[in-house]
């Protein structure tokens, strides 16, 4: 779930609260938003992706709050990971998170193939 | 209404509306608006984010156009159709899906593979929707985000004239008046923490029933994915190399492909289950992220190595999102039996291509691009006819969780109401090993709960969209269990422990519809040589 609206590193563009598919933020003026709905999130770690300066922390798990420390967020390199991992925003173009989306199909075969041999 | 007078209302007329957007959504409204028509689509949530599209990895059903490639393609899917799907229809979806693909590659950027081949049949999520949203602008079409629609609007005669909905950032009201709707809403997977699939809540197959719709197919509702105990993550491709073990650490004899659910269910009821995916190839491994660069987050953050310690695993309930039921279309541009509505993507049925057996992503995604793209083309066709009919009265149908009977009667609250509907449609015993004697005692409960939200649910503001919500939600677990009683038989991925056999009197579609009082008709039989394939 969510947990996190890291003020620090948030410069206010509001695009959580535009794209969070169940609407849990508030927008709040010259703030950051507020998570105003934990209970609707459904961990789907969209808004992670539209941050553009990685303010944003979803925690592992779908159903349950959990206490979250901000510093050891800060600290763990996890903030931005998604993003980054899909080659979004500055990430664009750098081979080291090009999309191989393409080799599923060539995955579940070779699922298959071992599956049969044993 | 309740709260009519203190919400401003935005009133805006269209040719066509579309209700839902995801994938299917998305193509209908560029669909219509290429087809001249002026468009306007609504969406829950935010179009490029919601829904099962975005969060995954959609591989559409990809033949080339070869006659012996595709009519061998179509006869392997009618062997688990058990008699229920329509070459027909599967011919259509190859032919435009392999047709429209590759048309957005102004906006996808398609990969490359090893020999230099471009890759169009598999997509990741996040990409295609946002790509789909950037379609949909250029296309001219008008996009209300975080705009869940709550009601239809009918003519006189009965004909779908537009919808209303909420605006639920503004607090405001919206009116969308049109000469054709097309319903894209998605399934509905009773919030069993699918991933992507907390929005879809069968919103629009109660809509459209409230209409006098009709429904095909809801007992094929019993498809389930592997995921960790904690986590919504259910992306199947890692959990093919899976090794299941029990609470003692003994390895678990499960089989891989559609048997899987099955054997996982039955151990799961026994106790906990476990899962590592140490067969995983170091190969693989090393790509898994640019593949799915989802799949590994929840592993993370939990600071669990998923390829060498066992982590308790569960099963997420499909419901109709990968299982088959949805509204029943009645002609090539996917119209119901409403006038004016028509239905695409997991909003309808899939049984015509898919049949007794989920089509799994791959179908489920050419469908829903083929399914959206006549639907949008055939409403724009029709409001061309109609106009927008605009200045005729209208009466606004919706009932449930939005005028309750009796207001002041105590009720069930909407999460009271949800938990009991999921008391029915999630445990393993009732969803995935059916019996004549559970599903009739299922159908008691949720058709009391029907009558008391009936009776008295409903709100204001963001609590009325969310009893609106709740009230699709009973409905369609309704609709798939009442369906799944009267088909006394098993067939496809709909299993009665009661009546384990294939039964020939039963090779018909089982239509379904009706709120308060809940109909069901067998189908004509389909073509006896759709039958004799299978």
């Amino acid at each position: 779930m969510i947990e996190l609206v890291i003020a620090e590193r948030c410069v206010r563009c509001d695009a959580c609260v535009d794209i969070c598919p169940t609407n849990v933020f508030d927008a709040v003026p010259d703030a950051p938003p507020r998570i105003a709905r934990q209970e609707d999130c459904e961990t789907c770690f969209m808004c992670e992706l539209y941050c553009p300066t990685d303010a944003l922390f979803v925690g592992p798990d779908c159903e349950h709050a959990e206490p979250t420390d901000e510093a050891k967020i800060l600290a763990s390199g996890w903030l931005g990971q998604f993003r980054r991992d899909s080659g979004w925003g500055e990430w664009a173009g750098d081979p080291r998170y090009r999309n191989e989306h393409w080799r599923m199909d060539g995955v579940f075969l070779r699922a298959r193939e071992m599956n049969e041999r044993r | 209404m309740t709260g009519r007078s203190t919400y401003s209302e935005a009133a805006l007329s269209a040719d066509v509306l579309v209700i839902g957007g995801g994938l299917a959504g998305t193509w209908a409204a560029v669909a219509a608006a290429r087809e001249g028509a002026q468009v306007v689509l609504t969406e829950k949530g935010y179009c490029g984010t919601s829904g099962v599209t975005a969060t995954a990895g959609p591989g559409h059903w990809w033949v080339p156009p070869d006659p012996q490639l595709r009519a061998e393609a179509i006869r392997r899917r009618q062997l688990t159709s058990f008699g229920l799907a329509d070459s027909h229809w599967m011919a259509r979806i190859l032919d435009t899906t392999w047709r429209t693909l590759p048309t957005i590659a102004n906006y996808y950027d398609f990969s490359v593979d090893d020999s230099g081949a471009i890759h169009y049949r598999s997509l990741r999520g996040p990409e295609y929707m946002r790509a789909m949203r950037r379609l949909t602008e250029d296309a001219g079409v008008r996009i209300l985000d975080q705009s869940p629609a709550l009601e239809l609007l009918l003519h006189n005669d009965g004909s779908v004239a537009g919808a209303r909905g909420l605006r639920r950032q503004e607090q405001q009201e919206w009116t969308v008046r049109a000469g054709a709707v097309v319903l894209a809403t998605g399934g509905c997977a009773f919030m069993s923490k699918l991933l992507g699939s907390q929005t879809n809540t069968g919103d629009g197959q109660l809509m459209a029933a409230e209409a006098g719709a009709e429904l095909s197919g809801m007992e094929f509702s019993t498809y389930h994915t592997v995921a960790p105990v904690f986590s919504n993550m259910t992306r199947s491709m890692s959990y093919a190399f899976a090794t299941y073990l029990d609470a003692a650490g003994r390895e678990l004899a499960i089989p891989q492909g559609p048997d899987s659910t099955r054997a996982l269910a039955r151990e799961l009821l026994k106790g906990p289950v476990f899962c590592h995916l140490g067969r995983m190839p170091d190969d693989i491994r090393a790509v898994l992220t640019r593949i799915s660069p989802n799949f590994m987050l929840p592993f993370v953050r939990r600071r669990i190595d998923p390829f060498s310690q066992p982590f308790e695993v569960t099963l997420r309930g499909e419901g109709t999102v990968r299982g088959t039921g949805g509204l029943r279309v009645i002609a090539d541009d996917c119209r119901t039996t409403v006038p004016g509505l028509f239905a695409a993507g997991d909003t309808a049925t899939r049984e015509r291509v898919a049949g007794a057996t989920s089509g799994g992503g791959a179908q489920n995604s050419a469908w829903a691009l083929s399914s959206g793209l006549w639907a949008g083309r055939g409403a724009a066709r029709l409001a061309r006819e109609r106009g927008q009919g605009s200045e005729r009265p209208v009466g606004a149908i919706g009932g449930a969780g939005l005028r309750p009977r009796q207001p002041a009667a105590a009720g069930p609250s909407a999460a009271e109401a949800i938990a009991a509907m999921q008391g029915e449609m999630l445990p393993f015993d009732k969803a995935i090993f059916r019996s004549g004697g559970k599903l009739k005692h299922s159908l008691s409960v949720l058709d009391d709960l029907w009558r008391d939200l009936r009776a008295s649910l409903g709100g204001r503001g963001l609590a009325l969209a969310k009893a609106r919500e709740t009230a699709a939600l009973v409905a369609s677990a309704r609709w798939c269990t009442a369906a799944a009683y009267i088909r006394k038989e098993s067939r496809g991925m709909h299993q009665r422990e009661d009546a384990p056999q294939l039964d020939e009197r039963f090779a018909r579609r089982l239509l379904i519809g009706g709120t308060d009082w809940i109909w069901t008709r067998f189908d004509e039989p389909v073509p006896e040589l759709e039958r004799a394939a299978s």
